[in-house]
């Protein structure tokens, strides 16, 4: 696979590094500087998953404060341990400094203050108390993700994007392993001309089929159910069988044949031969499809959008978006709950699913 | 494969004729079986390309509609209707537009970013390819949400960091027509992980014969891109130009996601398919909605025509072969 295009690269260039080792600064500072700028690329690249993150987790009295800091964070106080009232603190600047002090007693002009670690004295402070900040701190409000696992139906949303997903990666697998290797061992006439239609699916704008192919589920009684979303994968799609096919082909026809001499049907062949040998190319297809069903809006938006009950993860998020707008830590905490698995499959088989991009794209 | 058979047999039992006999027979065989195994491909295009294909145009000449069973063949009314509505030219015009924008964006950011972590000079190349390709996992409308909100021009971080930088009054971007389209690209910006790797991986193939050969001959590094790196990557971007071209002409997830698709601000977020949805799935007016998809296909088509024959002057196929 794409592997052998990559791996020679790393080794022969450690190797020129190690004959040069100790000698030419002006690279090292190039170096240096290079890594530099694209680490502060990749920090701006990344910055949103820190503010989808540090959102999901303000209250919603932050999100509309002025002053409060990005972090999830509460403006801090103090009790009375007397009286087990509440007081908010301030940073008020005193001859002796800036102090951390608790308004006890407001005033237009001047206030009456409290030190926490001295709360029998009250210091008088002169000037508007409303032009003071506050000291805020690191405080999580993690409420928020109870909140909206509960109101957007979260278990109901998973399990109905699961189970969507694993019925159309059955079918996905079943039909483009059978297809891919039928155009990867067999001779037939016409053989040519069907794999560039394969190809030419992938360009084809999806609108041009999906006016009749609604009618047409309508027709049959498929609208409202997960039929449409899952039924046409078991007829196999363009990018799958393409990844699977250069796979094969780089299976030797030898192991085959010798299987054939011994009796073997070339459905034996399939199952027992080039199928063990394809498993990172079938991982990557698996991910592929799991990624596929978890993105996937416009067809269950338009297959489901009478029954919220069967409806996926990205409507049920958008539909929530649609009540909830107004409220950004639930939409945020909500989008980083629906991106926890594809994050941690991408996690753990990064290298096997960046293969598969590659083959897809550049073996053209 | 069939005649060659009859003849043999027509020439009886000779040892001379068995061999081929054989083979032919071998090769229905192997050929049955790759039909066989093929079938689902053949069995799903038919019913899910093909058929809808030809059933769109037929659509177009009837007025059939989502509500009313009763269908009538109504010749090229659709048409005539189509090119008459004002809806139909603007969303064009704005999916234009909004195209001209975002192309150069969608091509130009992946190569740059691919010639980046291509450098020799890098440190840490593995984790930032994996760093720049991440976000594009992150489910679609989930990103639509993050980025909606990093622009919201009080609470969104990017206008805190430009008037923390002293800019007064920065851009309402999705509330405002002149800053929605830089505003939506930059929503759609973690879609750039796929064309990034790709780029990247057809940079890496590059022989580096080729890159000495030029250093020899003077060149520095952007001449040797121009002249090396870009030639050989050609193929790639034109991939990635044909996907990006008939993805752009099909935009509108992301202001459907955002504002439910009233086209706000202005009406410049009606984009054609986003109009082509309304009419077929919202006022479910299938006939008109199939016109309209039609249209959309002889566009795209002839765009993609147009880029194919392009090729000859900037794609470089090292053996020769065009796709």
């Amino acid at each position: 696979m794409a592997t052998t295009t990559m791996e020679p690269k790393a080794t022969a260039s450690t190797a020129t590094h190690a004959r040069s080792r100790g000698v030419n600064w002006r690279k090292v500072v190039n170096s240096v500087i290079l890594t530099l700028f694209a680490a502060v690329l990749l920090f701006i690249f990344l910055v949103p998953l820190a503010y989808m993150t540090f959102t999901s987790l303000k209250t919603m009295d932050q999100m509309t404060e002025a002053g409060a800091p990005l972090y999830p964070a509460e403006p801090e106080t103090w009790v009375d341990p007397e009286t087990g009232e509440e007081y908010p603190v301030y940073i008020v600047p005193l001859e002796s400094g800036n102090e951390n002090l608790a308004l006890v007693t407001r005033g237009r002009r001047a206030s009456e203050f409290v030190d926490p670690n001295n709360p029998d004295e009250l210091i008088a402070w002169e000037g508007s108390w409303r032009a003071l900040e506050r000291p805020w701190s690191w405080a999580p409000a993690w409420s928020n993700y109870v909140e909206a696992w509960v109101q957007i139906n979260f278990p109901r949303l998973f399990f109905n994007t699961l189970m969507i997903a694993v019925i159309g990666l059955i079918g996905t697998l079943l039909s483009c392993i059978m297809v891919a290797y039928g155009f990867s061992r067999f001779r037939f006439p016409g053989k040519n001309i069907l794999f560039t239609i394969v190809i030419a699916t992938i360009f084809l704008p999806a609108a041009v089929t999906i006016v009749p192919t609604f009618a047409f589920f309508q027709m049959i009684g498929w609208v409202g159910t997960w039929l449409p979303l899952t039924v046409p994968h078991f007829f196999a799609n363009a990018y799958n069988v393409f990844l699977l096919r250069q796979y094969f082909m780089t299976i030797p026809m030898e192991i085959d044949e010798a299987a054939a001499i011994d009796g073997a049907s070339p459905l034996r062949i399939l199952t027992s031969i080039i199928v063990p040998m394809s498993t990172p190319v079938i991982i990557a297809v698996m991910l592929f499809h799991l990624v596929f069903a978890w993105n996937d809006f416009f067809s269950p938006l338009i297959y489901l959008s009478t029954e919220p009950n069967l409806q996926p993860i990205a409507v049920g998020l958008s539909r929530f978006n649609g009540i909830y707008g107004s409220n950004p830590p639930l939409i945020q905490a909500s989008a980083l709950m629906a991106s926890l698995l594809p994050i941690f499959l991408f996690l753990i088989s990064q290298r096997v699913f960046m293969q598969g991009v590659v083959v897809t794209g550049v073996e053209k | 494969m069939s005649a060659t058979a009859e003849l043999t047999r027509g020439g009886g039992a000779a040892t001379s004729g068995s061999a081929p006999l054989r083979k032919s027979r071998l090769a229905r065989r192997e050929a049955m079986w790759g039909y066989f195994f093929i079938s689902p491909w053949i069995i799903g295009f038919l019913i899910f390309t093909l058929a809808p294909t030809i059933a769109t145009i037929w659509f177009t000449f009837t007025n059939l509609r989502l509500d009313i069973s009763a269908m009538q063949f109504v010749g090229l009314a659709n048409y005539e209707l189509m090119f008459r509505d004002a809806g139909m030219w603007s969303s064009l015009l704005v999916t234009l537009r909004f195209g001209l924008i975002s192309l150069p964006v969608a091509i130009f950011l992946p190569m740059l970013l691919a010639v980046l972590m291509n450098q020799r000079a890098l440190f840490g190349k593995q984790g930032f390819r994996t760093g720049f390709y991440f976000p594009y996992i992150i489910p679609f409308v989930a990103s639509i949400f993050v980025w909606a909100a990093m622009l919201n021009p009080e609470t969104g971080w990017i206008n805190m960091f430009l008037r923390w930088l002293g800019m007064e009054n920065p851009p309402n971007w999705l509330l405002d027509q002149r800053w929605v389209y830089p505003a939506l690209v930059i929503v759609g910006i973690w879609g750039i992980g796929n064309a990034f790797l790709i780029n990247l991986a057809a940079m890496q193939g590059v022989p580096t014969e080729l890159y000495d050969a030029a250093k020899i001959d003077g060149a520095g590094p952007v001449k040797s891109f121009l002249n090396v790196t870009f030639p050989m990557i050609s193929p790639v971007i034109f991939y990635n130009l044909i996907l990006v071209v008939v993805g752009l002409f099909q935009y509108f997830t992301v202001p459907l996601v955002l504002n439910q698709g009233n086209g706000q601000p202005g009406g410049a977020t009606m984009f054609y398919n986003l109009y082509l949805y309304k009419n077929f799935f919202v006022f479910q007016n299938m006939a008109y909605g199939a016109t309209l998809a039609w249209f959309l296909f002889l566009i795209i088509l002839a765009t993609t025509m147009v880029l194919f024959w392009s090729q000859r002057f900037w794609v470089f196929y090292p053996t020769g072969d065009r796709k």
